[in-house]
């Protein structure tokens, strides 16, 4: 295997496994901001058990993100050294004020909101909460800014073989960036209000903790149904903006051939050699571009071969992420109906799908981000430098299956390890009011000194 | 203000986070690196909840350094992590267990669970520690750089004499930075542990920084050249030794904070006459390519706007990190421990 398949091959996985817990974080913190802060208003003592339990929930996510988000960060140097001479300027800025803006308020207050319940009044508590939570969020705005300048670069030159500034504020808002950020952003809020759901849900059905599963599933669902619907808004704004800024991109993920000939809307399809199969809305796709279902919008024929990026895993990824999005929409409008009506918490099926719909942004995260940068293909800054030309010369491909081992068995180990423990908190379930048992009580092995 | 003046402001503030990270994730390495020693269930939760709330904000002054790094010295950043490719990944391997380590440890009763996971605490800590002092004496010592500033050597000569040297050289100033932190956050017979392992652990560290100054002059004569040149540089190193030799002064007193500030003071020292005698090299280069602050910088526009970066950002890091500190001052008690 190639050095350069290689380190793509631990670049996806890698970001892969980080991409679980980011958003979980960024979605589960919007929501613990709502329960404390309810609680700060209401003085209702259920909120102050939610926040409580979905706080310990958010540290053991919190931490695999942290341990897995370093590996990226180092990643860039170690297996894309090209990459890194060429554009650090540009990319390297950005990453850095990742950590100066994002990195240090997040992990700095994680301490008061974690460790800090009994040493600070509840106010600057909740105010640690917030700042966390925006932490979270601004780690989010950088790093989509500095993707988005690989896919949409602009305010700078090429100048002694390498990226140079000549304008910052356009480097940050290039023509991706804000688009691609409230997509993800939103996004996260799917994946951290549908876990809440999911949980709520399961309680529901197993009759335990009902009343702070329905206080859960209310602020789970009312941020869900936002986001869901937000969705398709930062969705078609995201791919319109493709459409103009990455037409082989478009071509890819619509695997569209044609350029004499309007988008379709396929709903799904197979990518053949030279020809789409699929079903869909003739016209569609151009109707939603450009409101004119007669238009042509350049295809894949328009390209060179090497220009292309893999079509099938970009097509796929793409669909498949639309399908789950619509079908996390569709779910989430039939709880909010029934919750209006008062039947939601009697009715099995729609909570047995609110369990399992913890799943739903998590594929569909994966499946996006997926199309995203395979559609990237085969540029690494789209336009300027091909992904082939910016490995790191001097590491030998058994070096790069060495660390690729090393990931896949650490990775492998954490998930299920996440797992059991995540699993094993829902079962416990959230502490009575007299026992705070799982903090204060010393392990039974104690031995006094 | 020129670009070279730009180049030597970004060699300082790298310095300045790197050292930030040694003070303040040094202590929460050196706590995992004695955390073994502890015998029993409540004295090493004592310890994990000492750095509990604040080890990650503290290692985050890593993430800052390396994207700092990468930002003003992308070929630095680029040689350096390529170069060294299997040591910064058994690096991040020993960060990863670190950091789930600490997370997962108390969630379950069982002996064998939290014994195997105080395990991989410490070995990760200690792993790391080791790592960082040999990438640092290796960039001293020199590597073998081409003209495209690509590493030519292999593994095993990383693991030369003095890197190894410097590694457990602060290996044992962790363990003594972490002791002294500790003293200041236990209490009874905990702390009585704790001020033995300190004792033993400056002791341990005097004999290594007297080894690991035979060494530089041996094999990284970059780092004593200046000073041999111009006696008053000495002064740097001099306040290093002095602020290690105040600490079991300090501790003797029980003026413990005062320890811990020499301590602090130690490192910053330590680092101080590490920059003076790289500079202005960033990565020696022993075939003739050095990488320096003048061929290894970014443009003058995002060294100005990074400067920009961190001037709005810093002092809001170092405001709030001084507050969450002042939130959790104080000895750590067996009656609220989260991990």
């Amino acid at each position: 295997m190639s050095a350069e398949i290689l380190a793509r091959v631990q670049f996806a996985l890698t970001v892969a496994f980080h991409y679980i817990f980011p958003p979980l974080s960024i979605g589960l913190g919007l929501v613990i901001v709502i329960m404390e802060g309810t609680w700060l208003r209401t003085k209702n003592d259920q909120y102050r058990k939610m926040t409580h339990f979905w706080v310990k929930i958010f540290s053991l996510i919190f931490g695999i993100g942290v341990a897995s988000g370093i590996v990226l960060e180092f990643q860039f140097g170690t297996n894309w050294s090209a990459y890194s001479r060429y554009v650090g300027d540009i990319f390297g800025s950005a990453l850095a004020a990742e950590g100066v803006f994002a990195f240090f308020l997040e992990s700095g207050f994680l301490a008061v909101l974690v460790f800090g319940w009994d040493r600070v009044s509840p106010k600057f508590h909740f105010f640690s909460t917030l700042m966390v939570w925006i932490g979270s969020t601004f780690s989010a705005v950088w790093i989509i800014v500095a993707n988005s300048w690989m896919q949409t670069p602009a305010g700078f030159k090429i100048e002694g073989g390498r990226a140079v500034v000549t304008n910052f504020w356009q480097v940050v808002f290039n023509p991706s960036s804000v688009d691609r950020l409230l997509h993800t952003l939103t996004s996260a809020w799917m994946t951290g209000s549908f876990l809440v759901m999911s949980v709520s849900a399961y309680y529901l059905l197993k009759n335990r903790h009902t009343e702070f599963a329905k206080a859960s599933m209310k602020i789970g669902l009312a941020v869900a149904l936002f986001a869901s619907i937000a969705q398709f808004v930062t969705g078609h704004k995201s791919i319109a903006g493709v459409a103009e800024n990455q037409p082989a991109k478009l071509a890819a993920l619509e695997g569209h051939w044609d350029g004499t000939k309007p988008l379709d809307l396929s709903l799904l399809g197979w990518v053949g050699k030279d020809s789409t199969t699929a079903l869909g809305i003739p016209g569609g796709g151009s109707f939603l571009l450009y409101g004119n279902t007669g238009l042509a919008v350049q295809g894949l024929k328009d390209f060179k071969p090497e220009d292309r990026p893999p079509l099938q895993l970009t097509f796929q990824g793409y669909h498949i992420m639309i399908m789950l999005g619509t079908a996390m929409l569709g779910l989430v409008l039939l709880a909010a109906f029934h919750l209006k009506r008062g039947t939601l918490w009697n009715n099995q099926l729609v909570l047995k799908l609110l369990v399992i719909g913890v799943l739903g942004p998590q594929l569909a995260n994966q499946a996006g981000w997926m199309a995203a940068e395979v559609g990237r293909q085969p540029w690494i800054v789209y336009g300027i430098l091909r992904t082939n030309d910016a490995t790191s010369k001097s590491v030998a491909p058994w070096q790069i299956i060495t660390s690729l081992g090393l990931f896949i068995t650490i990775y492998g180990l954490l998930f299920v390890l996440f797992i059991y423990l995540l699993d094993k908190k829902i079962k416990t379930g959230p502490e009575d009011e007299n026992s705070e048992e799982g903090d204060l009580k010393l392990g039974k092995q104690e031995v006094l000194a | 203000m020129t670009f070279e003046t730009y180049q030597i402001i970004w060699f300082l503030l790298v310095g300045v986070l790197l050292t930030g990270y040694a003070i303040l994730d040094g202590f929460d390495l050196g706590v995992g690196a004695l955390l073994l020693f502890a015998k029993g269930d409540t004295k090493r939760r004592l310890m994990l909840n000492s750095i509990g709330p604040v080890w990650d904000g503290n290692e985050v002054w890593l993430v800052v350094g390396g994207g700092a790094l990468f930002a003003a010295f992308p070929d630095v950043y680029a040689t350096v992590a390529s170069g060294l490719y299997l040591p910064v990944m058994l690096l991040l391997t020993g960060l990863i267990f670190r950091a789930v380590a600490i997370e997962f440890r108390s969630k379950e009763e069982s002996r064998r669970w939290r014994n195997g996971w105080d395990i991989a605490f410490s070995v990760a800590s200690i792993v790391i520690t080791i790592l960082l002092g040999v990438a640092l004496a290796n960039m001293a010592k020199g590597i073998p750089l081409d003209k495209t500033y690509e590493y030519t050597g292999g593994f095993f000569n990383l693991l030369n004499p003095f890197a190894l040297t410097l590694g457990i050289t602060t290996l044992a100033l962790f363990m003594m930075h972490g002791a002294i932190y500790l003293v200041m956050k236990t209490e009874g017979s905990l702390q009585d542990d704790v001020k033995k392992w300190g004792k033993n652990a400056t002791i341990f560290f005097v004999v290594m920084y007297v080894l690991l100054s035979g060494a530089a002059f041996l094999w990284a004569p970059v780092l004593t050249e200046k000073v041999v040149a111009n006696p008053v540089l000495g002064l740097l190193p001099l306040v290093a030794f002095l602020a290690i030799a105040n600490v079991p002064r300090m501790m003797v007193k029980g003026k413990e904070p005062w320890g811990f500030f020499s301590s602090c003071l130690a490192i910053g020292a330590l680092m101080g006459t590490f920059g003076l005698g790289m500079f202005p090299n960033l990565v020696v280069g022993s075939d003739g390519t050095s990488l320096t602050i003048h061929n290894a910088s970014a443009t003058e526009p995002t060294l100005t706007t990074m400067l920009t970066i961190a001037m709005i950002g810093m002092p809001f890091v170092l405001v709030y990190f001084a507050v969450i500190y002042r939130v959790f001052s104080g000895k750590v008690k067996d009656t609220a421990l989260h991990y």
